[in-house]
């Protein structure tokens, strides 16, 4: 029965539906960034350049072929995780989709975002602390319950996960390194405080599932899963280390602001 | 150069730089002994769940160190308040630190991993932790060393 349903597919046309969404958010920024590349202060062109590499990063991981070896392989499922939920959406909110935005949407369009950007639900919502628990709660909920092996039947529960791993890793990142205006962004050392607790909770997740074989009950082999971990530890370990550089120059870069100005005499 | 070094910028640069030498000597374990030689393992039956956490919680201290340690080195220096002598001597305090901490803590009292699956592991353990100690009294020498080129230094 189960196996049926991995098989079935030579690509249709369904599976090339979340490329195209990742073809028209592409060219939505290229628009907004050519409507104001001749305005004062224009737009940043590594922004775009880590804009597009975020979605060439997303369009690898939803390939038909790559989605094909993920849902037989924990290695491929592994890969894509990584590339959904931490390498995409580092490159991603690098590119500001949202401040770009701002600049280039009519003004009206423009205020009712930065309402919601400063609004008390969105900074609960986008606070660290609950990125965290949305990001790596739905981690160890996927790999240590039943819900890894049920989502390999149930194609809703399926794109679901993938979309909370894009939208998890997305809220995560962007609560350490976004720079859209808010009304008041949680400190510095809160940032940091919950990037180091995430990285000891991935990397104590990764290594548990190694050692005692998460998820259990899966069509998988002993040495698939431990490959997948180890992918898990190492890659995933190199994605924080990227975010914490990010984090830590833009702390740079603020102390600069900061000091330049005053007078030293 | 720096005739009156404020006791702050002492002070932070040594923590910068002990953070780094934190950092650089488990990249060193890491890379030279987990992933070249092939001595340590990513995990060995005998760890604990414990074990495992204090694991991942170190990992990710190590990680932070080294990069907060290195932009905070950048900002002194930008600012021209690295106390060179002081930080250098640092620096080797915190690698010296951590191979001790490695070679104790990790190894023998959490027995995370050992160095290297051998019957005699002694000789390994000596020489782990001697060269820890090594580190370690070269820089408190260094320490002592910039201490005295500062007395010298303002003692014009």
């Amino acid at each position: 029965m189960t196996h049926d349903s991995h098989q079935l597919h030579d690509s249709t046309f369904p599976d090339w539906i979340p490329l195209l969404l990742l073809v028209v958010v592409a060219v939505l920024y290229l628009l907004a960034y050519y409507s104001i590349l001749n305005e004062k202060g224009g737009w940043q062109r590594w922004r775009v350049i880590c804009f597009t590499v975020g979605l060439v990063l997303l369009g690898i991981a939803l390939l038909p072929s790559l989605m094909r070896w993920a849902h037989q392989d924990l290695v491929g499922h592994m890969v894509q995780h990584l590339l959904l939920g931490m390498y995409g959406p580092l490159f991603l909110v690098l590119g500001a989709p949202v401040m770009l935005a701002l600049k280039a949407l009519p003004v009206n369009l423009a205020r009712t975002i930065t309402a919601i950007l400063r609004s008390r639900a969105f900074f609960m919502l986008s606070h660290p602390v609950t990125a965290l628990l949305l990001n790596m709660g739905g981690m160890y909920l996927l790999y240590l319950t039943p819900l890894y092996v049920k989502s390999l039947t149930n194609s809703f529960l399926h794109y679901l996960i993938h979309f909370h791993f894009l939208a998890a890793g997305f809220l995560f990142t962007w609560s350490m390194i976004g720079q859209e205006p808010v009304a008041k962004r949680p400190a510095f050392g809160i940032r940091v405080f919950v990037l180091f607790i995430s990285m000891a909770a991935h990397a104590f997740l990764s290594k548990f599932m190694y050692a005692y074989l998460y998820p259990l009950n899966a069509p998988h082999s002993a040495d698939q899963i431990r490959e997948a971990a180890k992918l898990m530890y190492y890659w995933g370990d190199l994605s924080e280390l990227l975010l914490a550089i990010v984090l830590f120059a833009s702390w740079y870069r603020k102390r600069s602001i900061a000091k330049i100005p005053a007078p030293s005499a | 150069m720096n005739q009156q070094v404020a006791p702050h910028t002492k002070r932070r640069s040594m923590q910068a730089a002990a953070l780094v030498g934190v950092g650089v000597m488990a990249a060193v374990d890491e890379i030279i002994f987990h992933q070249i030689l092939a001595w340590h393992h990513f995990y060995d039956r005998s760890t604990t769940e414990v074990g495992l956490m204090t694991d991942g919680l170190l990992h990710a201290a190590e990680l932070i160190a080294v990069v907060a340690g290195f932009f905070m080195l950048l900002d002194l220096r930008r600012q021209d308040a690295l106390v060179t002598g002081r930080a250098w001597a640092w620096f080797f305090l915190g690698l010296g630190s951590f191979q001790l901490f490695d070679g104790i803590v990790d190894h023998k009292v959490l027995r995370l991993h050992q160095i290297r699956y051998v019957e005699n592991l002694l000789p390994y353990d000596i020489s782990w932790n001697a060269a820890g100690l090594l580190l370690l009294l070269i820089g408190l020498y260094l320490w002592r060393k910039a201490k005295l080129n500062e007395m010298t230094n303002t003692g014009i």
